[in-house]
């Protein structure tokens, strides 16, 4: 039984005009895995409750922890957590949840992460945990699809992977309306091709998680499969 | 539409180990799956799991004042009490 645990609002950074990354410290947080995620609960003054899920978009750092919400329009919580609730402020948070869309870093093998906008939330954590494990780790490569370039969420991270030029973490952002100039891929939906890669076939024994709102999943996740993938080696999260 | 691994928190009161993980064996079609696989319809007042194959309706999750349910259809319901 996992209780509701105080958690402070510490700081807020964009990841988009409208996304923001949420840092908050918890309560007595016992820590969590790559992929996980919180119910987050909001109480009004007049007593009327939220609950809402959160992917973790960083690994475990000791009572500090991250989320990453992106405004829905008319949303009841999204809105406020990303533009009104106020540094220093108090919310609950239910945690660590989730067993099955998890990446534990001791398990070998090849990942292929695909995330579709906000999707790349739990998956962010991942590509952290793996990057801590250094040149120890199985290789891994994540495929983003993204509107535009002003909707590409942790830069840093990205720019940083595409920098270091380690064939082990490869990184490639699928544009769907709008690419920066220059950019190798052809602007339109996620394909088989951005999928069917060297390193990360069925054969190789790799693992899958793709996450983002359902219609993507759902379309990455059949891609997935028809290339011959097993379906219980793609791992899916709906945030609906 | 979500899925199962939406019903982490909600399930997290009733069970020690993390049900989401658990496998349901479709007595509909035979599909295979883990709880976090399965489709969930969750707008209205219930969180309903679906089969991902043939849809059939796993179980419902729903919560009352005071009580959390756990309905299993024809096969009857849990009532957690619940704060
Ligand atoms: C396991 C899990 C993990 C999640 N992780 C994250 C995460 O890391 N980051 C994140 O931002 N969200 C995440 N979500 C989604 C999140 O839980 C909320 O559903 C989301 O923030 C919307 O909540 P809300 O209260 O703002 O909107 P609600 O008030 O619940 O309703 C959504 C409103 O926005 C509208 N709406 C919803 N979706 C769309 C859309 N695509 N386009 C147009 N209108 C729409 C609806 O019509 C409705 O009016 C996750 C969900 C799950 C199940
Ligand atoms: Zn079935």
């Amino acid at each position: 039984m996992s209780d509701w645990r105080r958690a402070e609002l510490r700081a807020r950074t964009p990841e988009s005009t409208t996304a923001r990354t949420l840092h908050l410290t918890v309560d007595g947080w016992p820590g969590h895995l790559p992929g996980q995620h919180v119910d987050v609960r909001l109480t009004a003054d007049d007593g009327y409750r939220a609950v809402r899920s959160y992917s973790l978009s960083a690994p475990a750092d000791g009572d500090r922890i991250e989320i990453s919400v992106q405004p829905a329009p008319f949303g009841e919580v999204s809105p406020y957590l990303a533009e009104d609730f106020p540094v220093g402020a108090g919310i609950e948070v239910k945690g660590p949840l989730g067993g099955w869309f998890v990446w534990k870093p001791e398990r070998p093998g090849p990942v292929l992460l695909v995330a579709g906008g906000s999707g790349i939330a739990p998956l962010a954590a991942m590509l952290r945990a793996r990057l801590d494990l250094g040149d120890a780790g199985p290789p891994f490569h994540l495929a983003y699809s993204l509107r535009d370039p002003g909707q590409r969420w942790f830069g840093a991270l990205l720019d940083g992977i595409a920098e270091a030029e380690d064939p082990a973490v490869t990184a490639a952002c699928l544009y769907t309306r709008t690419a920066p100039p220059g950019h190798p891929r052809p602007v339109g939906r996620i394909t088989a091709a951005d999928l069917d890669l060297p390193g990360f076939r069925p054969a190789d024994g790799a693992l899958a998680f793709v996450c983002g709102p359902t219609a993507f999943v759902e379309k990455a996740a059949n891609l997935l499969v028809h290339l011959g993938h097993r379906p219980d080696r793609v791992r899916t999260e709906r945030f609906g | 539409m979500r899925d199962g691994n939406a019903l982490a928190g909600p399930l997290s009161d009733l069970f020690l180990p993390d049900p989401t993980t658990a496998w349901r064996l479709c007595p509909g079609c035979g599909t295979d799956a883990a709880l976090a696989a399965l489709h969930v319809y969750d707008q209205g007042p219930a969180a309903v799991a679906r089969c991902p194959r043939c849809s059939e309706i796993a179980f419902r999750v729903a919560r009352h004042p005071g009580q959390l349910w756990f309905d299993f259809g024809r096969g009857g319901a849990l009532r957690f009490p619940a704060s």
